[in-house]
């Protein structure tokens, strides 16, 4: 079980859900869950494959922290945007974003 | 006794990740969030990596999802539960979501690295992480610092109420 791929499948599996949530989900909150999701998959991803052999080594936890810190900032900056566009739309839904359309 | 710990936190972490979307409240939903970010900081200590998982529990836990909540509480009632329906049809998007994830087992698996099991201890310090950022990494966590800067200023712009008139 303490393998590899048990770790590798738990973050693709993860990575998925996120997926589905970001092309099914309509309210941007919902949205933003996903892609935290999805990050949350890159980071397991990441230290998973610097614990395991052939190259066990620092850098992907080096590389996870500097991740969660992006994460954060990517967060702040989707929230706020999205209480802009609650502000302006009265709605989080995003197919109600109709000035956002190219 | 590893191998227990390591299904138990994989499933919750699945299990909350599914309540995270499709649970009909979105405060319920950001509870869940919080629920599936800790049990990836269990897996984490699973890994042999207990200051990437502190770190996780202190900055997603401690600061994302609670900045998430209150956001949910400053977006009306309404808004927690109708904007909850799905856009594209939610079939076709789980279709896709299983071919994306087929594809990548099948890539982890055709690349043989996903075979290999633990076989050594695998001792890091927090001194040596430490050691590592501050020496190669330096330039990037002074990067990573400016940026955290740039975008909260930025998020308090936006979201700062402007005065009528």
């Amino acid at each position: 079980m303490e393998s590899l791929l048990s770790y590798f499948l738990v973050s693709t599996i993860l990575f998925g859900i996120g997926i589905y949530g970001v092309i099914a989900k309509r309210n941007a909150i919902r949205i933003l869950f996903a892609v935290e999701i999805i990050i949350n998959a890159a980071n397991l991803n990441f230290v998973a494959f610097s614990r395991f052999p052939p190259s066990p080594n620092i850098l992907g936890q080096t590389f996870a922290l500097f991740s969660i810190a992006l994460a954060a900032a990517e967060a702040a900056v989707g929230l706020a945007i999205i209480l802009v566009a609650f502000r302006a739309h009265d709605s989080v839904d995003v197919s109600q974003l109709k000035k956002l359309r190219g | 006794m590893v191998d227990i710990i390591f299904l138990i936190l994989s499933v919750s972490a699945i299990a909350a990740s599914v309540i995270a979307l499709q649970a009909r409240e979105l405060i319920y939903g950001a509870v869940a969030l919080g629920a599936a970010l800790l049990a990836t900081a269990g897996l984490f200590i699973l890994l042999d990596a207990p200051f990437v998982a502190m770190f996780q529990v202190t900055v997603y836990i401690g600061a994302v999802v609670v900045l998430i909540l209150f956001t949910v509480i400053l977006v009306k009632r309404e808004q927690w539960i109708g904007g909850g329906r799905d856009g594209i049809n939610p079939k076709m998007s789980v279709i896709g979501a299983i071919m994306v994830v087929a594809g990548l087992v099948y890539a982890g698996w055709a690349s043989g690295l996903v075979t290999t099991s633990a076989s050594e201890e695998f001792g890091i310090t927090f001194l040596q992480i430490g050691r590592e950022m501050m020496s190669g990494y330096a330039p990037a966590l002074i990067l990573v610092a400016i940026t955290l800067a740039a975008a909260l200023i930025g998020a308090l712009t936006m979201a700062k109420v402007e005065k009528e008139g």
